[in-house]
Formats: C-alpha cells, sequence, structure tokens
C-alpha cells in the first residue's frame, strides 16, 4: 500500500525520527549521521529519539574530538600497568560502542589519522559493529568532517529544523532488520535509483549501497513485503539529496559553465528500461528536488573544486611536532599520544626514586617506573608555506597584463611543487574578491582556476585584502605559514560597500593594508602597472611588502623572489 | 570468520582487477597505485584479491611469516632454526592508515614487556605484518612525508631496518604496496609514485545498470555472506586456477629481442625516468601472457601494458594538461603504427 503523506516532501522532523529508526534499528547497516547544529535542543531532541528508539539498549559512547587514537581502540593502560606491574589493557571505545553508535563532538575538528581508524573499524567486518552520530559545527567553508568519514555516513540533517514537532512515539518492530532483509527490491526501483543518484552527480556508488538499505528497511517498517516508489523516495531524499554536487539535468542548463566534469555523467534514460521507468525515475528526482541543500547552484559556479578540495582533513594536518623535525630534548609527556618516548631520560628520571619506590613496593622487581617520569622527545619543526596569490582581475590591469601575471604565477606554481608549498588563490574584480581555490597542494588545479579566470570591472582592492586577511587567518588557524602574493597595479576604485569612489576606495585599502601588515603575515606585491612606482608601490609601502614591479622583472626574477620570501616565512615562524 | 567479497563479483573495474592480479602473477612487478574517487571498490578488490590467493606456508610462531622454503628471505631466528614446525595462513593484508606512527609502522620497543619486566624485546610493525602479502595505503597521497621515506626504504630493499631506543634488528619485509588516493588532494612525490610498479586511474561508472550491480551485489552479500562467496566459489576457482597456472608459467614465458627493443624505445621515446619503468613494462607484459595462457609476449601485449606501467613515471611538468595516457598513446601511435 502507498501512504500518500509518504511520497510528498517531508518536514525537517519527519525527516529526523525517519533517521532516529533506521539508525536505532541496525546502527551498522547506515553508516551513521551527520548533525550539522551546534550543542542545543535540536541535537539533544534528536539525541533523545534516538535513545527512545533504541530504548537504551545499546551503548551511545561520547568521543570529544581531541580523543587519543589509543582510547579509540584501546591499548595498554600505562597508569594501572605500572602500578600492578603486569599489562593491563583497556577497552578501546569503538569497541565500548559495540551495535550501538559513537556521539562524535565537533567532529569537524577530528585529525585525519582518528578519522581514518575509525573509517577502518567501519568498514571492518570483524570489528564489532557500531554507528557514527557525527556532530558537525563547522561554520565556515574550510571546515568539514573529514571525507573518508562523512562518506560513510548515510545520513546528514539539521536537527534544528523541525525540532518543535520532533516527537518520538511508537516502538520498532522486533526482528525488524531480518524483516529488512527479506523485503524484495524490484528492478525498476534499483534503475531509478542509480539513475536518480548518477544524475545528482553523485560519484561514490556507497550512497546507492545506503540508498537501496534505506527502502528495504523502509518498506519493512510499513510492514510491506516488497519495496515502492515512496520507499524509493524517501531513500533518495534522505541519502542522495546531500550528496549532491549538481543540479539535475533539466535545471542546469542556465548555468553552462558548470563544469565539464559532469557533462559525462548523465546517462540518457536507460534503453532497456521502458518509458514508464524513465518517467518513475524523474518522480524520484522531484522528490529529491525539495530536499536539495540550500544555495546548491551558487556554490556549484564557483567553488566546486575548492569543496572537493579539502575534503581530506577537517582539522587538516596540523602539525603536533611529536615525530619528526629537529630534536629539541625531552619533556614529561604521555608517549601514548603519538610521541616517541625517551627511553634513556626516563629511567634518568626514574633511577634516585628507586629505593623510596621499592620501600612501598618491595615485591617487585626491576626499575620501578611511574607515569610521571616519562619523557617524550620533542621535535620542532618547520611548518608549511601557503602561498596566497591575490590576483587583480579588473579592467585596469587585467586584460592586458593579466596574461603576463598568469605566467609569472605559472612559474611560482612549479617552484612550489618542488617545496611541496601548498598555494592558494584569491581573485578579485569588478565588486568583490573570492576564493577561487582554497589552500591545496594540487597544483594543477591551481593553474585551472587561473586560466578560468575571467577579467574586467573595477579594482575591490579592500575586498581583496580583508579576504586575504581571513584567508590567511584560516592558515595560520591550522599551523601553516600564510605568504600573500598581491598581482595588482594597485589602482582602488570600489570601496568597501561596493560604490565606486576612488579616493575613498584607496584609504580604505591603505587602512585594510595596515591591518594585513599587523597581523605578521608576509607578503609580495607584484605590480601590473605600465608606469611603475605608483599606486601598486604604495600598497607594497602600506603591507611592508617586498615590491616587484612586472615590466622591468622577468618572470623568473619574481619566481625567485618569492621563492626567497617563501623560504624565510617558513623558517620565521 | 565470515567470507570475504568474491574478487569475481566486484563490477566494473576491470582494469584495476587485471592489474591486481596481474601484481600477483608477478610480485616483483610492484605493486599497483589506484587513483580514483572514494566508494570505487579499491580496498575490497584488494582484499578480495588476498582471499582469492592460494594460503601460504610459513614458519609457526614468526612474526614475519617467513617462508620455509626459502633461508634467503628469512628473518634471523628462523635462519637458525633446523626443523622450524610449519603451518599454512592466508595471504595477510594490511592496512596502512594515515597518521600512523613511525612506532607502529617500523615496530618499536614493546612498551608493554618493557614496563611489566623490564625486558627488551621487539613489537613488530605494519611492515612486518605485511610480509609476504599486501600492504594497502588508503589516501597515499595524504600520508606524512616521513612515513612515505620510510616505505620507499623498504620497499627498495624487501628488509626493515630496525635501529632504535636500543633495539637493532633486521627482518624481511617483502610486500606488494597497493595505494590509492584522489589526485586532485594532493600530488605523491615522484620517488613514490615510481615505487609502485603499475597505476590506474580508477573511475566511478557512468552507467546506470553497473551502479545498479554493485549495490545489488554488496546487498546480497550483505544478508549471507557464505551463500553468496559460495555462489561465486566457481569463478573465484577458476581464477585461482588460472593464476597458479600463470605463475608457474610466467618465467618460462617467451620475451623475444625484439619486443625488448621496442620496450626500450617506447621507455626513450618517453624519456621515463629511470630504468625500472622498462624492467616494469617488461615484467608486466610477461605476466598478462602467462595469465592469458599464452607463451610468447607480443607487441599488442607490450601496448596494453605501456599505459599501467608508465603512466606515473613519465617526467612531469606539474603544469603540463596532457594525460600522461595521451603521450603514451602518442608514441605507441609514432613507434608502432
Amino acid at each position: 500500500m502507498t501512504k500518500p503523506t509518504d511520497a510528498a516532501p517531508r518536514d525537517a522532523s519527519g525527516d529526523a525520527l525517519l533517521i532516529c529508526k533506521l539508525l536505532a534499528a541496525d546502527p551498522k547497516r547506515f553508516g551513521g549521521v551527520a548533525l550539522t547544529c551546534g550543542p542545543g535542543p535540536g541535537r539533544d531532541a534528536f539525541l533523545a529519539c534516538y535513545k527512545y528508539f533504541t530504548q537504551d539498549q545499546t551503548p551511545l559512547i561520547t568521543v570529544p574530538s581531541h580523543v587519543s587514537v589509543d582510547r579509540l581502540e584501546g591499548g595498554l593502560d600505562i597508569a594501572a600497568t605500572l602500578a600492578h606491574g603486569r599489562p593491563i589493557k583497556s577497552q578501546g571505545l569503538m569497541a565500548a560502542a559495540s551495535k550501538g553508535a559513537l556521539l562524535l563532538q565537533s567532529a569537524e575538528r577530528l585529525s585525519i589519522d582518528k578519522a581514518a581508524r575509525i573509517a577502518l573499524a567501519m568498514d571492518d567486518n570483524h570489528h564489532t559493529p557500531f554507528g557514527l552520530i557525527a556532530c558537525d559545527e563547522s561554520r565556515e567553508d574550510d571546515e568539514a568532517i573529514p571525507a573518508i568519514l562523512s562518506e560513510r555516513l548515510a545520513f546528514r540533517i539539521n536537527p534544528d529544523q523541525g525540532i518543535a514537532t520532533l516527537k518520538a512515539e511508537g516502538s520498532l518492530p522486533k526482528y525488524i532488520t531480518a524483516a529488512a532483509d527479506a523485503v524484495t527490491l524490484p528492478e525498476k526501483i534499483e534503475k531509478a535509483l542509480a539513475e536518480t543518484a548518477l544524475m545528482l552527480g553523485i560519484t561514490s556508488p556507497r550512497a546507492l549501497i545506503f540508498a537501496f538499505r534505506v527502502t528495504k528497511l523502509h518498506a519493512a517498517l510499513h510492514h510491506r513485503k516488497s519495496v515502492n516508489e515512496a520507499d524509493a523516495a524517501i531513500a533518495a531524499q534522505l541519502v542522495l539529496a546531500h550528496r549532491a554536487t549538481q543540479m539535475p539535468v533539466e535545471e542546469s542548463e542556465a548555468d553552462d559553465q558548470s563544469e565539464d566534469q559532469n557533462k559525462e555523467s548523465q546517462p540518457e534514460s536507460s534503453d532497456a528500461d521502458s518509458d514508464s521507468g524513465g518517467a518513475f525515475a524523474d518522480r524520484v528526482l522531484d522528490a529529491v528536488r525539495a530536499h536539495l541543500p540550500e544555495g546548491l547552484l551558487a556554490k556549484l559556479d564557483a567553488s566546486a573544486f575548492a569543496r572537493q578540495g579539502h575534503s581530506g582533513t577537517g582539522a587538516k594536518a596540523t602539525k603536533a611536532g611529536k615525530t619528526r623535525g629537529r630534536p629539541l630534548g625531552a619533556r614529561r609527556g604521555d608517549p601514548r599520544s603519538g610521541a616517541r618516548l625517551d627511553l634513556v631520560e626516563t629511567l634518568r628520571v626514574a633511577a634516585p626514586w628507586q629505593t623510596l619506590r621499592r620501600r612501598t613496593q618491595p615485591h617487585r622487581s626491576g626499575v620501578l617506573v611511574h607515569k610521571d617520569d616519562f619523557r617524550v622527545r620533542r621535535f620542532k619543526e618547520s611548518r608549511e608555506t601557503t602561498a596566497i596569490f591575490v590576483v587583480d582581475a579588473s579592467g585596469s590591469s587585467a586584460i592586458r597584463r593579466l596574461a603576463e601575471a598568469k605566467g609569472a604565477v605559472e612559474l611560482i606554481l612549479a617552484d612550489c611543487y618542488v617545496r611541496r608549498d601548498r598555494v592558494a588563490v584569491i581573485a578579485f574584480r569588478s565588486k568583490s574578491a573570492e576564493i577561487l581555490l582554497h589552500p591545496t597542494r594540487s597544483l594543477q588545479r591551481a593553474k585551472r582556476s587561473l586560466a578560468e579566470l575571467p577579467g574586467g570591472g573595477g579594482t575591490p582592492l579592500t575586498a581583496a585584502i580583508e579576504t586575504t586577511l581571513s584567508l590567511a587567518d584560516q592558515v595560520k588557524r591550522t599551523g601553516g605559514v600564510p605568504l600573500a602574493v598581491f598581482l595588482t597595479d594597485g589602482r582602488a576604485n570600489i570601496t568597501r560597500d561596493g560604490t565606486p569612489d576612488k579616493a575613498r576606495a584607496l584609504s580604505e585599502s591603505e587602512s585594510a593594508a595596515k591591518a594585513l601588515r599587523a597581523s605578521g603575515i608576509k607578503s609580495l606585491v607584484i605590480d601590473l602597472s605600465d608606469r611603475p612606482e605608483g599606486a601598486a608601490k604604495t600598497l607594497a609601502t602600506a603591507l611592508a611588502a617586498l615590491y616587484l614591479p612586472l615590466p622591468h622583472a622577468e618572470s623568473h626574477i619574481i619566481s625567485s623572489h618569492v621563492s626567497v620570501a617563501m623560504k624565510s616565512a617558513g623558517a620565521g615562524r | 570468520m565470515t567470507s570475504r567479497f568474491p574478487f569475481s563479483a566486484i563490477a566494473g573495474q576491470d582494469e584495476m582487477k587485471r592489474a591486481l592480479l596481474l601484481t600477483a602473477v608477478d610480485p616483483m612487478i610492484g605493486g599497483l597505485l589506484a587513483f580514483g574517487d572514494r566508494g570505487t571498490g579499491k580496498s575490497t578488490a584488494v582484499r578480495a584479491l588476498a582471499a582469492l590467493l592460494p594460503e601460504i606456508k610459513i614458519i609457526d610462531g614468526c612474526p614475519y611469516h617467513c617462508d620455509p622454503a626459502s633461508t634467503q628471505a628469512q628473518c634471523a631466528t628462523c635462519r637458525s632454526k633446523t626443523k622450524p614446525k610449519t603451518r599454512m595462513m592466508p595471504i595477510p593484508v594490511v592496512d596502512l592508515p594515515l597518521g600512523a606512527t613511525e612506532d607502529r609502522v617500523v615496530g618499536a620497543l614493546d612498551l608493554e614487556r618493557a614496563l611489566a619486566s623490564g625486558e627488551k624485546a621487539f613489537e613488530p610493525g605494519l611492515l612486518a605484518a605485511a610480509n609476504r602479502g599486501y600492504l594497502y595505503v588508503d589516501e597515499v597521497n595524504l600520508l606524512e612525508d616521513h612515513i612515505v621515506d620510510l616505505l620507499l626504504d623498504v620497499a627498495a630493499s624487501g628488509e626493515n631496518v630496525v635501529e632504535r631506543e636500543g633495539l637493532s634488528i633486521r627482518h624481511p619485509a617483502r610486500f606488494v604496496l597497493i595505494g590509492s588516493g584522489n589526485p586532485e588532494e594532493g600530488e605523491l612525490r615522484p620517488q613514490l609514485l615510481d615505487r609502485f610498479g603499475l597505476s590506474v586511474d580508477v573511475r566511478t561508472p557512468t552507467d546506470v545498470a553497473t551502479w545498479v550491480e554493485i549495490a545489488r551485489r554488496r546487498l546480497a552479500y550483505e544478508a549471507d555472506p557464505e551463500a553468496y562467496a559460495a555462489q561465486w566459489a566457481p569463478e573465484d576457482a577458476e581464477l585461482q586456477r588460472k593464476l597458479v597456472a600463470a605463475r608457474k608459467k610466467v618465467e618460462s614465458v617467451i620475451l623475444s629481442d625484439q619486443i625488448l627493443e621496442r620496450a626500450a624505445a617506447l621507455c626513450l621515446a618517453l624519456q621515463t625516468d629511470g630504468l625500472r619503468g622498462q624492467l616494469t613494462l617488461m615484467r608486466a607484459a610477461r605476466a598478462l601472457t602467462a595469465f592469458e595462457g599464452r607463451k610468447q609476449v607480443t607487441l599488442d601485449d607490450l601496448k596494453r601494458m605501456a599505459g599501467p606501467a608508465l603512466r606515473h613515471r613519465l617526467r612531469r611538468n606539474p603544469l603540463d594538461e596532457t594525460g600522461s595516457q595521451t603521450r603514451i598513446d602518442r608514441a605507441l601511435a609514432e613507434l608502432f603504427g
């Protein structure tokens, strides 16, 4: 039986309720859910609802993002081992969450190594099964749950929406998972879901597997033996919609430049299938449309690459300075948190206490080491440099000189490749500045983003400097050293609020430049104007930047200047 | 132990599957680099392949699972034993997770025993566990440089040398390195690229039928792993038979001088770095010939393996966007018409 209400666009509370049910029934089967909201009533209501359906029968283990790998996986309990003189193991959190779920707080801050361990355990059939409820509190574009994890979560929802009506009632039927396994999935629906996934530009077949599982369990929840259209629509809404990377074909026509990558993945309605199948796929697609994330189209336009770019990690490669670099000597610490134990130093610390300790523990043999004695090695690490290219694509400088500037940047890029620095690209023209490329090591993408850069319009220098400042702050936060490379003629003529007023624009840009300088970010100005020593020189002075006029500088000279600047930025810490 | 997903049941990804099989026919080819999207079955394929391969005979109790048949490749302890006890075990597949510590990878002082009994003992790491099997590195391009350096050394020498914390240990670590990753997220150092024998681009299939098949097979497998494995057992058994036969024959496959010259000409034309490319190309072509049950390497075999064997070794201008495959195709067309 089809319940008409099921096929209609569902409200958020209905989604949350259903996700709770599905997860409670079998967390392992769906990987888990990403909750995109901060702590608050929404999250509480969702968790309460989840607990209601599990009836507190399965564990829900809270894991802070700074958890150590050790605690996650379990291992030797050093304090207890030392106290008892024999190895004592502690159970890891993942094992403790067996058959239940891990509640991951601030999942966007989780470092890649922990994310990788969790992902590995989720994939492993032999590991005790657990689901993941990951709280994604990211506010800015550069933060996200590590892709390696979000890929493995079937659902993504903001429980703050529709919280007022989120009410847990009823209960899960017994043996629901067995019933779900027995549900049949007609080929027509399989195909429709696959088509939908492809049309949304989803690249991972995992999404489809999740969708299949949702249809079956949803059908079982409604006591059906076979999956119907309503189940498929719901699965598409819950699993496929939030993974969309492109708008379905019909709507994307206006958006031609929205990436060649997508074009190949748009299948014509499948040949073997009759038109009824195609029409059905359309209905599933329609159901999904209402659930597509807001502003998807806008995001796809410029930042499609950027979005994928930092999918690697949330917390990025923040260097802890524990395992590499120049040795700095030893200090007290826990050898399990990834640091190397300095054995000699540890014994040296423990030695004077042996007589005393022997008195309290006469039965023990060997050296008596306490946890406080541990000394770990410390290393000083040179940090990674990120070159932020701020490219003026305005009418005044661009058009004529942009090509030359691109040439210079490419040389610098090749140099970055050798040193394995990261690069980011900000472009500014007409009224605003935008980040074309978030910090990345992929130079092909840097080059592509430059090549695709259109020119023309005013020179919103202030906006550019401010965008640079915020990006540089992000880089600093993740442990890198930013270096700003401005390619401009410095003739600002657009004010902060986007109105053309040359005098005000210049004074604003100067104060913005001073702010950038005050925050201690090294910069370099490459003057694109025909007559150097003008506005760009003033900008360079305000920034305390290295000034290089392009007309007189050969590309390779610029490149060598940048590389010197980057080296000193890296060494300066 | 639940059955692994059967190798034959992996839908699509033919190039990756074939490359994996070839690394099994001749481990000297030296590993596989699979670059591409997530969720395309890379990890599943590696695990399935290991399950497909016949079990190996090992010296019982050896942490490095030494081969009783070859004293050369044994660790010091095994070499000193006169009549070691042996047992069979499945080919090991070891995951090297991102962020793994150096200690975990190469092995370190056994803290447990050091603390509890004051004994100086070596706790073998992932490299030891991977000896004679597969070392799988997901997101290999995000691996930290110092771990990469470790892998480079060990992969080249087949031996893990530990000199730290008063330990001085060397043990065999011969493994087939399988790496995967997404090139959009970062490049791989040329040195590491060169250590991989073959490379394939794994693309997400773009046709509905394959997608449906992937998800359908996965669900069928999960519903009843044993029954599903049994259902595919004949295919897997046939594949295993071919593999074992190919392994026996691979050394006797004829590589004519003419083919060798052509391989050399191709590598010269493409200006590949070092000789490793040419060696791998010949090994891969030989393994392919053996796998397909033929006796002599043909030009066609060479052409088919040129892509996977050389693609990642071309001296690359990071800013040149011409695909490596295009350059290889062009060179092939120019040289051999």
